[in-house]
């Protein structure tokens, strides 16, 4: 047997290779949009950004770390409100949206260590209370008015355009960071152990998985990302209305983008953002048809793909264009039965070798 | 045998578990050497999983102490433990459906087994090839069958580079070949310094490795010794009820 024996662990292939390349030109097209397009696009593209981090902060909660929150609204209004409060205290605008974000993960790290402790239905129940708790103590704000809300006014000192194109940027800039952050996040150790959690959070334990820090760890991540999403937001609609903030629909947005992409893909959050926002253009102002066709799309695909179209294009034709797992390869080879590597246990079996 | 196998590498004294009202470990004392692969029989119900639980900090105790390596590890969460070498298989596998076999070891090396990634990667394939699995390295686990989860579960213990190896029921359902490979696996990772306890109710399985054996019933240790001998003792034999003790 004079076979190859070199064992890889692959975790780019040609094609991935491709698709980061792809994307980040993407990236760099869009980085130039304000010059080439009106500010109506602009606005919409804004939307479409803001909606991709949404969906992939859910998706790593709920997707890889099997936690299914229905309150993640919560981080989303208390990001746009930290961003109230600290443009008012005088802070500038754009800085003020990011720094509101990085309150709302500080404060989600207390809420963690109450609500990691609970499981399943009990987690996501637990996390629309906090939501609702938010949304009470926000409104008892004399800055906010209760429902009446506020303004982010200060956004009102920039000149229309160049307000458009700064939000524009900040908010491809915060998805770009999201997405490489996340990447990287799941690519490291801790995107293994959150999944083995999500399988098995006992046997995941028993493997020496520090269980709770590496929720943890997701958590603020995603209360983080959905903060950001909200600074943001609130930098495109200016009014701070606490309802539209605090509201559940937010989340509701989120389920519907990662089931119809593809629940633990990370391609196909993105891609559920992405026909999330194509329906939302083309329906959106058809009121309550806007509703059904939202909820018929969703009983299609619960019905007929149920791991979303991602899940299952990547399963069809075994693509990953952002892989985050191992391929073991043996001699530039898939493993199989001939392609073992040499050399047995000590003891020898007598029996039943050789494929 | 050098010095450190002379020193027990676990110790359990006093060690009492219930469930509510029922008593499922009653007042258990144990030890064992690093260089012991220590057997244990008992009828269905007499406590051995709950006694695997407790060792590797899935259960706490009701009351009792657990010494591994010199360390009071009592009060420690099971993730410190398998981190510190005790790792167990589950009777009833419980593999991470989602991921690939090949990272359901990964993991278990990466944490467990506090390697580094390239020396985690090692691990993990030779843990894999020790179990005949490394030709399964990139299947999903949910699709594995139930001898390959049961391989899976003995893969990713081993990814953790345990000093203490709690095997549960790992050899029902084998062939005779499937077996005899089981328990060269096993004599190998003897052979490396693994302390080894093994619940299994094939008993000549067992026999071909344990040197010690244990028959626990009703929560107790009814006897404890030589495996010749505890298999005559009366009350094994009736713990058994009779049964055919192959
Ligand atoms: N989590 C639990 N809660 C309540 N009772 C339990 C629990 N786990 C085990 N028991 C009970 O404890 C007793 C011992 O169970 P255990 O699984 O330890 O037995 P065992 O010796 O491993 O049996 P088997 O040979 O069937 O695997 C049983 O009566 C069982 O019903
Ligand atoms: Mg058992």
């Amino acid at each position: 047997m004079s076979l190859d024996q070199t064992i890889r662990i692959e975790r780019w292939t040609p094609l991935s290779r491709a698709a980061i390349l792809i994307a980040a030109l993407v990236l760099v097209l869009l980085a130039a949009g304000p010059l080439l397009f009106s500010n109506n696009a602009i606005d919409k593209l804004t939307t479409l950004f803001i909606y991709v981090m949404l969906a992939v902060c859910w998706n790593a909660l709920a997707g890889y770390g099997g936690l299914v929150s229905v309150g993640q609204q919560a981080f989303f209004g208390l990001g746009a409100y930290a961003a109230v409060r600290l443009a008012d205290a005088g802070l500038s605008v754009y800085p003020a949206l990011v720094i509101a974000a990085v309150l709302v993960a500080i404060v989600s790290l207390p809420i963690s260590a109450f609500m990691l402790r609970l499981k399943g239905g009990e987690f996501a129940i637990g996390m629309w209370v906090v939501a609702a708790l938010c949304h009470l103590l926000v409104n008892l704000d004399s800055l906010v008015q209760g429902e009446t809300g506020t303004s982010l006014i200060a956004l009102n000192a920039y000149e229309a355009d160049t307000r458009h194109a700064l939000t524009y940027w900040v908010a491809l800039g915060s998805m770009t960071a999201i997405l490489a952050i996340l990447f990287a996040l799941l690519r490291s150790r801790v995107g293994s152990a959150i999944q083995a959690i999500r399988d098995n959070e006992e046997a995941a334990a028993s493997v020496g998985v520090r269980v709770m820090s590496t929720k943890r760890i997701i958590f603020v991540f995603a209360a983080f990302g959905a903060a950001l999403a909200g600074a943001l937001w609130l930098a495109t609609a200016i009014t701070f209305q606490p309802k539209t903030y605090f509201g559940v629909q937010w989340t509701a947005y989120m389920i519907f983008m990662v089931l119809v992409g593809g629940l633990g893909t990370f391609e196909g959050a993105i891609l559920g953002a992405v026909i999330f926002f194509v329906i939302e253009a083309w329906f959106g102002a058809s009121g309550v048809w806007y509703l059904v066709g939202l909820g018929a799309t969703a009983l299609v695909f619960a019905l007929f793909l149920p791991r979303g179209l991602w899940g299952w294009l990547e399963r069809r034709y075994d693509l990953a264009l952002l892989p985050l797992g191992y391929r073991v390869t043996i001699g530039g080879q898939p493993p199989s039965r001939e392609r073992t590597p040499q050399g047995g246990p000590a003891a020898p079996a007598p029996t039943g070798n050789a494929g | 045998m050098n010095e450190a196998s002379n020193q027990p590498i676990v110790t359990v004294s006093g060690l009492e578990k219930r469930f509510r009202a029922l008593v499922v470990l009653d007042q258990i004392d144990f030890s064992m050497r690093a260089d012991e692969a220590v057997g244990i029989v008992g009828p269905n119900g007499a406590g051995k999983t709950t006694f695997l639980s407790v060792l590797v900090g899935a259960h706490a105790p009701t009351s009792g102490t657990i010494t591994f390596a010199g360390e009071d590890v009592t009060h420690l969460p099971a993730a410190e433990r398998s981190r510190r070498g005790i790792i167990r298989t589950h009777q009833i596998p419980r593999p991470f459906g989602g991921m690939t076999v090949f990272e359901n070891v990964f993991v278990a090396a990466a944490n467990g087994g506090n390697f580094a990634r390239e020396e985690a990667y090692e691990r993990a394939s030779e843990s894999l090839r020790l179990c005949g699995m490394f030709h399964l390295a990139n299947r999903r686990a949910e699709t594995l069958g139930l001898l390959d989860r049961k391989r899976l579960e003995l893969a990713r213990a081993l990814g953790t580079n345990p000093k203490l190896l709690l095997l549960d029921e790992i050899g029902g359902g084998l062939t005779d070949g499937e077996a005899n490979e089981l328990v060269g696996t096993i004599r190998e990772l003897r052979h490396r310094g693994i302390a080894i306890v093994w619940i299994e109710h094939i008993v000549h399985i067992l026999l071909q490795i344990a040197d010690r054996l244990i028959c626990m019933d009703a929560g107790r240790i009814i006897a404890d010794g030589d495996p010749e001998t505890v298999m005559k003792t009366p009350a094994v034999v009736e713990a058994y009820l009779g049964g055919s003790v192959e």
